[in-house]
């Protein structure tokens, strides 16, 4: 039975997907919404009954396999089509299943007016489709599949309003740059099969149990971990990121917060043996992860546009998961993750829902003082923020943050440092954005009203991230542990917490910083411009990297294929191709249309061939 | 007056296949590509009497009553084709006017 729905849970999105594409744009609004939303919300039932049935008995391997179909079989090589569910993969089917149906219902609400609301949802369930295959494929190469077809969903949406060729760009870009990712992911994924002849996940394991030096460790984790990066926006591969926000305030949402940027966490928390073989690696991480936590937030605090904070935001907190996972405290890293699912998603879709209230400006500047005119969203908003910034007791983000703060003093207190240094900015970026959008003098007025459709999910997520976090509580305020009791039988159990007053600081932290920001930007003495100096607009910048890239690669890489356009190879092909349009062009003239002729090329044709035919 | 032999009666064969495909050839008059077609067929028919009458085989005469029907049919659809192009309202019998397949 339960192997029955695991499948299902996929079909479902996967179908919706195919009718929306073969119905090319025929379909109005609601059944396009109607199917869109409801194949995800079905996946979302069967995702909980499924989840029930799982926690209720445990199947004793401690998890569920179905194998579809085997892919191939050859000397040496053999691969399947096979699905698993084990708690990592229940934690993140329940999170890409429930967040994406809140948010595709949002989306209903959000996209009504758009013409292509067809295409829309067939890209948005597609991606569904293609996550849950990530998600569940216990083989690396099915969840292969499933890691580039989230890619191209993820290039189709950004790219969604095709005409304007800034948001095509920014799809380009992002194609681009996660497959530089892809490719060394790729490649990673070719030698752990040439060397282990089985990209199945449980099989690889057991060689990195049992002989690790057999799969050469240290080059696959790090070909492994650059896909990783790519996906998940970190340094130095996350300049997508930012320009990712092109899309539709649903999609950033659904792939650029909740789902399709934390693959990279999944992939290594799902391969953490490996990455535990090579210590190299996990310092790789947990650097990396701090890095990019740090500049992101750095670049978040100075950003003018209310989706780009939250896009530079979304960098910053996975650097955190990067952090937990490097410093080994993987429970940390998948718990964070399913916070920042319902935290990030709900600031997106509160972003959103005020995006559409005045008139598409994004300009924080230019909004000031809307929490009188949409109270709703401006407590969505709020408890939204309070979660990323990890208010203490009250928030999701508070145990995440936390958790992984405990993790990061265990490894070094240096990384502890750094990432509370972290807090601190995330604290100061987010009121800053709360206080300018919401408080102080009104600079745009706003019309309409904030449909049910939209307000449902905020409130189910607003809920979510505020309450989601009580399932694993330190010791020190109550001993709950529901996530890393689930998670043990993966990741063992978690290690003992440090000190209390690591707890004191981790909560005194996010409130100094909501302080300062009160501070900075309170209604009297906000800022009508956001500083000018050239720290600020490198940071704005995303500190350089673009135009690093752009004067290192692309436009080296440009001059060269602009030089390179005629060479032999084109000619070569040129040259068929004139060939034939003469040979065309001179045939064509047989064709006269007169009789006569046609005789005579007959006549002609005949004595030749009699001719061959009577030589001895 | 001796009976002529079978290479005589080919070489008079190919003579006129010669000349009717000259004929079609050379001539714009559909009425008189009709005719060296006409011609043609006649060549083949004696070529197929000659070789009848080398072998004594019965074959070549089958043959040629089979060519002389042909003819016949050949000839009617022909003509049926020309009358057609006439009531049509094509004022000419010029073979070359027909690649413009209208008028």
């Amino acid at each position: 039975m339960d192997a029955l729905l695991l499948p299902l849970i996929v079909v479902f999105p996967l179908l919706a997907a195919g009718i929306l594409f073969v119905s090319a744009g025929r379909l109005s609004a609601r059944p396009s919404c109607v199917i869109g939303a409801g194949s995800v919300g079905l996946s979302a039932l069967l995702a909980g009954r499924l989840a029930t049935g799982f926690l209720a008995s445990p199947p004793p391997t401690g998890a569920l396999h179905v194998t579809l179909w085997s892919w191939m079989q050859v000397e040496g090589f053999s691969t399947r089509i096979a699905f698993a569910l084990d708690p990592l993969s229940l934690v993140m089917m329940l999170v890409v299943t429930g967040v994406g149906f809140l948010i595709l219902l949002y989306a209903c609400g959000y996209m009504h007016d758009d013409p292509d609301i067809a295409r829309f949802f067939g890209c948005m369930t597609l991606f569904v489709a293609a996550m849950l295959v990530l998600v569940f494929s216990s083989d690396l190469l099915s969840l292969y599949i499933g890691w580039e077809g989230v890619g191209i969903c993820s290039y189709l949406l950004i790219g969604f309003w095709h005409t304007d060729t800034a948001n095509v760009v920014a799809a380009r870009k992002a194609f681009i740059v996660t497959r530089i990712g892809d490719a060394a992911m790729l490649c990673g994924l070719l030698l752990l099969a040439t060397q282990a002849g089985t990209l199945d996940i449980a099989a690889l394991l057991h060689i990195v149990a049992t002989s690790p030096a057999q799969l050469l460790p240290t080059t696959a984790a790090f070909l492994l971990l650059g896909g990783a990066l790519a996906k998940s926006a970190q340094v130095p591969l996350q300049t997508w990121l930012p320009d990712a926000m092109a899309g539709p305030t649903p999609v950033s949402a659904l792939i650029h917060a909740a789902t399709m940027v934390t693959a990279g966490v999944y992939l290594i928390a799902r391969l953490h043996p490996l990455f535990m073989a090579v210590p190299p690696a996990m310092t790789a991480v947990a650097l990396v992860g701090l890095i990019t936590l740090l500049l992101a937030a750095g670049s978040a605090l100075v950003q003018t546009d209310i989706k780009r904070i939250l896009a530079y935001s979304t960098m910053s907190q996975i650097g955190y998961m990067f952090l937990a996972l490097g410093t080994g405290a993987w429970q940390a890293a998948i718990f964070h993750l399913v916070t920042h699912a319902f935290f990030k998603a709900l600031l997106f879709m509160a972003a959103g829902a005020v995006i559409l209230r005045v008139h598409h400006r994004q300009d924080i500047y230019q909004m000031g003082g809307l929490a009188p005119a949409m109270p709703d969203v401006f407590v969505a908003f709020l408890a939204g923020a309070a979660a990323l910034a990890g208010l203490p007791l009250l928030t999701a983000g508070f145990y995440s943050k936390e958790m992984i703060l405990q993790g990061a003093w265990h490894a070094n207190p240096l990384l502890w440092a750094g990432a509370l240094l972290g807090a601190f900015a995330t604290a100061i970026y987010i009121f800053r954005c709360v206080f300018i959008v919401f408080l102080g003098t009104r600079h745009t007025e706003p019309t309409g009203r904030t449909g049910a459709t939209m307000a449902i999910p905020l409130a189910c997520l607003a809920i979510l991230a505020l309450a989601g976090g009580w399932m694993e509580m330190p010791d020190t305020i109550a001993p709950v542990h529901l996530l890393s009791h689930l998670l043990s039988p993966l990741f063992g159990t978690p290690m003992a917490e440090g000190p209390s007053w690591l707890l004191w600081a981790g909560s005194l932290v996010p409130l100094a910083g909501v302080g300062v920001a009160w501070l900075l930007w309170r209604p009297r003495t906000q800022a009508r411009r956001p500083p000018e100096d050239a720290i600020a607009r490198l940071a704005r910048t995303g500190w350089g990297f673009d135009t690093l890239y752009d004067t290192l690669l692309v436009r080296p890489f440009i001059t060269l294929g602009r030089l390179n356009q005629s060479d032999i190879c084109d000619r070569l092909s040129d040259a068929t191709a004139a060939t034939a349009r003469a040979g065309g062009r001179m045939l064509s003239h047989m064709q006269s249309g007169q009789v006569r002729r046609y005789a005579g090329w007959i006549a002609a044709g005949t004595v030749v061939a009699l001719c061959l035919g009577i030589r001895p | 007056m001796s009976a002529a032999s079978p290479t005589q009666a080919l070489l008079l064969a190919t003579i006129l296949f010669a000349t009717g495909l000259l004929g079609v050839l050379a001539r714009r008059n559909l009425l008189l590509m009709l005719m060296s077609i006409e011609i043609m067929l006649n060549a083949a028919a004696l070529a197929f009497i000659a070789a009848g009458a080398r072998w004594h085989a019965a074959q070549g005469q089958v043959m040629f009553l089979m060519i002389l029907s042909l003819a016949a049919a050949e000839a009617a659809v022909g003509l049926a084709i020309i009358l057609r192009l006439h009531a049509a309202g094509r004022p000419t019998l010029d073979a070359d006017t027909g690649n413009r397949l209208k008028g």
